[in-house]
């Protein structure tokens, strides 16, 4: 084969060379086991989304993005860490360019939380790296999270989406507290540790 | 068939006239984004870059490869001229002069928005103008190829449509139905805003226009490996392809899978509700099928080959394929790289992990791997292989060919596992510069250090090419044969005719796609005011944003 010519046939081989019933024997066994794979792989998609009730941001929430600063839930008092009646908290975060406000936000483990963003111009991306939170934060619609942090600890909270040519200076942090000192500073208004 | 070659050569040296400096660009950007000093290290120019990487790789090397591979395909296949030259050399200059219109925007700094638009975000009409033609313009040749197939069929009546012919006309098609949903967006929002006639922005809208558009062409990019894995490669080895009929199915799959599934890009997007997004998770796993469909016929066929060689025993045949030749090194090195890219897609897909890794360095791994390294791969090869049948002068030489596609597979391997892992530690994509000073940011620090050394590595690779196929170029002339494609080990007298054309598998994407596509599209001209004002990117080469 090598060097001298490269294909001289056109049928290197004779026709048939594996018969006709083989090949379709063959094929049948291959079809089979795909199937097999993909209801495999289906099924552990539907259990893992049902049992850890994994879902992205899918509410459908419409907000105008020019009035955030004068009506509704996302005006500057609003935003931060807010308690509920029944022990949940709820964040609320704008992203603008280029910069989260707050900027950093504390929350209690082992308490349910959810965040609530929107921007206020363009695109952006809310991650929490090792945790389910993950979306996008497209202007115009609220973005629903829920989650639970089962320790205390730091996260950096980058923008994960490109949002200008300052997109890489968007970074935040999310603070994860123990329940009882939360519970002590608990909060009558909204708290943040921005100023920290 | 003359002109056809040059069709054929001349769509391909835009591609990799392209290629080159968008392998320099890429290689740039991973040192700016490292710990290490980098020459012009500026964020306006790194964002600017990316946009240049993204529009060179995604719309002008792909698409101006795949079209001359469909010219070359076409003639040589049905062994006649092509039908249409003329029609096609007009493409080829709209589609040029949209590269230059996009480009040259792009190098002014006034089109920093990447290749995915990302409205809002609003960069110069020129720009989207310039993209709006390169992919319009390339709907000239999904016609002419349509065109060659039903002249062909007219021609012939009763007999297969040779398999080459048959996925390349297949390709057109899905390329028409998935640029549907960029040219919509281009037209219907971009545009319109850019020359001021529209005040707001439908943003979510676009993003869904895009959607439909941004699985299917991975698909695009994907096709002329698929078919160089069903008719060139068993040739090369010395066998035969295990099965036409497969190769038609796998093709036909691969148009009606890959287009109602653009939505698994969205799933962290509040504007969709999770039952569509989870049915397109759901029908994006079907896209599984034809590449295991794919993979099984191609080793098949290797198998054929390896056991003729003299190859024994279950694996024996494996070390005796002629892994000398380009073409065969390549299928195995794209295999590989098809295959751990392959897992971590099916990451992506799922509905739920995909929180895991969305917009982290892990889905930039994940695509490099599927398309720069096992498509790309293949695209060298298929290079390889044509060169000597176009220009009539053959390949200087297979030995460096082979050094160079090892490159490539070792430079992609380098770049591509540590963004997996700093993917998973939540490293996010699109980044010009991280503040390594910050712990949690620190730990990342080796890992993209690393994938500096791939880039510089795969830049090496990409030069090593374009001086092969230079100097391939003005080579002496010596007598070469046509390009010739697989047969099938059992060839077909005949074949049904749902897997003879496309009319029946067009009206099964169209109601899979109104099925997939009607509420999220429709939702959006019934529901309240949710367009918003557009934000304007500056050029800002000198200041550069805040680092």
């Amino acid at each position: 084969m090598a060097e001298q010519s490269s294909y001289p046939l056109r049928r290197p081989l004779p026709d048939g060379i594996v018969p006709e019933d083989v090949v379709a024997r063959t094929e049948t066994r291959w079809l089979l086991i795909m199937a097999a794979m993909l209801v495999f792989m289906l099924a552990i998609v539907v259990l893992t989304g049902i049992t850890d009730s994994m879902h992205p941001s899918s509410n459908v929430e419409v907000v105008d993005p020019t009035t955030l600063h004068l009506q509704g839930e996302f005006v500057e008092s609003n935003l931060g860490t807010a308690v509920e009646t029944d022990g949940s908290v709820t964040v609320r975060i704008i992203a603008e360019q280029y910069e989260f406000v707050p900027r950093c936000v504390e929350v209690p483990a082992g308490t349910a939380v959810t965040f609530r963003l929107t921007s206020a111009d363009v695109v952006h991306g809310f991650l929490l790296p090792a945790t389910n939170v993950n979306t996008m934060v497209v202007p115009g619609f609220v973005a629903e999270v829920r989650t639970r942090f089962a320790r205390q600890g730091e996260y950096a909270m980058p923008c994960h989406e490109f949002c200008g040519l300052g997109h890489h200076a968007m970074w935040a942090h999310v603070r994860v507290v123990p329940k009882e000192r939360f519970a002590d500073r608990a909060p009558v208004e909204r708290m943040s540790c921005a100023t920290q | 068939m003359q002109h056809s070659s040059r069709l054929a050569l001349f769509h391909y040296w835009v591609a990799f006239a392209a290629f080159l400096p968008a392998v320099l660009l890429g290689a740039w950007q991973m040192l700016v984004r490292s710990p290490l000093p980098a020459p012009l290290d500026d964020s306006g120019a790194y964002y600017a870059s990316v946009t240049l990487h993204g529009t060179a790789m995604a719309y002008v090397v792909t698409t101006f490869f795949t079209m001359g591979f469909g010219y070359a395909v076409a003639a040589t296949s049905l062994d006649r001229p092509i039908r249409g030259a003329a029609a096609a050399w007009i493409g080829f200059v709209i589609c040029s002069v949209g590269t230059v219109m996009a480009v040259a925007t792009i190098l002014s700094g006034r089109a920093s928005v990447l290749y995915t638009f990302y409205p809002p975000l609003m960069a110069s009409g020129w720009y989207y103008g310039g993209a709006f033609l390169l992919i319009g313009g390339s709907m000239i040749w999904v016609v002419v190829m349509i065109l060659n197939m039903t002249a062909w069929k007219r021609d012939n009546p009763g007999r297969p449509v040779p398999l080459p012919m048959f996925a390349i006309a297949a390709t057109a098609i899905l390329w028409a139905w998935a640029a549907a949903g960029v040219l919509l967006e281009l037209l219907g929002i971009l545009l319109p805003r850019a020359f001021g006639w529209s005040d707001l922005i439908d943003a979510a809208l676009a993003r869904t226009l895009f959607s439909v558009t941004l699985h299917a062409i991975v698909y695009f990019w994907l096709m002329p490996a698929y078919i160089a894995f069903y008719t060139l490669v068993p040739l090369a080895a010395g066998g035969r392809m295990y099965s036409d009929t497969m190769g038609r199915l796998a093709f036909i799959m691969l148009l009606v899978f890959s287009l109602p599934v653009g939505m698994h890009h969205l799933f962290m997007d509040p504007e969709h509700g999770s039952g569509f997004k989870f049915l397109q998770s759901s029908l994006t796993f079907l896209v599984v099928l034809p590449t295991l469909l794919t993979i099984f016929s191609t080793c098949a066929s290797l198998e054929i080959a390896g056991r003729v060689r003299g190859g024994r025993g279950l694996l024996g045949w494996i070390p005796a394929l002629p892994w000398d030749e380009p073409m065969v090194l390549a299928v195995g090195l794209a295999l590989v790289m098809l295959g751990l890219g392959g897992f971590g897609g099916l990451i992506n897909m799922s509905y739920a992990m995909n929180a895991m890794i969305h917009n982290t360095s892990w889905v930039t791994a994940h695509f490099h791997l599927i398309f720069g390294g096992a498509v790309v791969i293949m695209y060298f090869a298929i290079a390889y292989e044509m060169w000597p049948r176009i220009t009539g002068r053959p390949l200087r030489s297979k030995r460096l060919a082979c050094a160079q596609l090892w490159l490539w597979f070792w430079g992609m391997l380098i770049t591509t596992i540590p963004w997996h892992i700093a993917g998973l530690m939540g490293q996010p994509r699109r980044v010009a510069a991280f503040d390594y000073a910050d712990p949690l940011i620190a730990r990342m620090g080796p890992l993209v250090i690393m994938s500096v050394i791939g880039g510089v590595i795969l830049l090496g690779s990409a030069i090593l090419l374009i001086v092969i196929l230079v100097r391939s170029h003005f080579g002496a002339r010596a007598q070469t044969e046509s390009l010739a494609y697989a047969i099938a080990v059992n060839p077909p007298e005949r074949v049904p005719s749902a897997l003879n054309g496309f009319g029946l598998w067009n009206a099964i994407v169209a109601v899979l796609m109104v099925l997939a596509y009607g509420y999220p599209i429709g939702q959006f001209f019934f529901l309240k005011q949710h367009s918003v004002p557009a934000v304007g990117i500056t050029s800002q080469f000198d200041s550069g944003g805040r680092r």
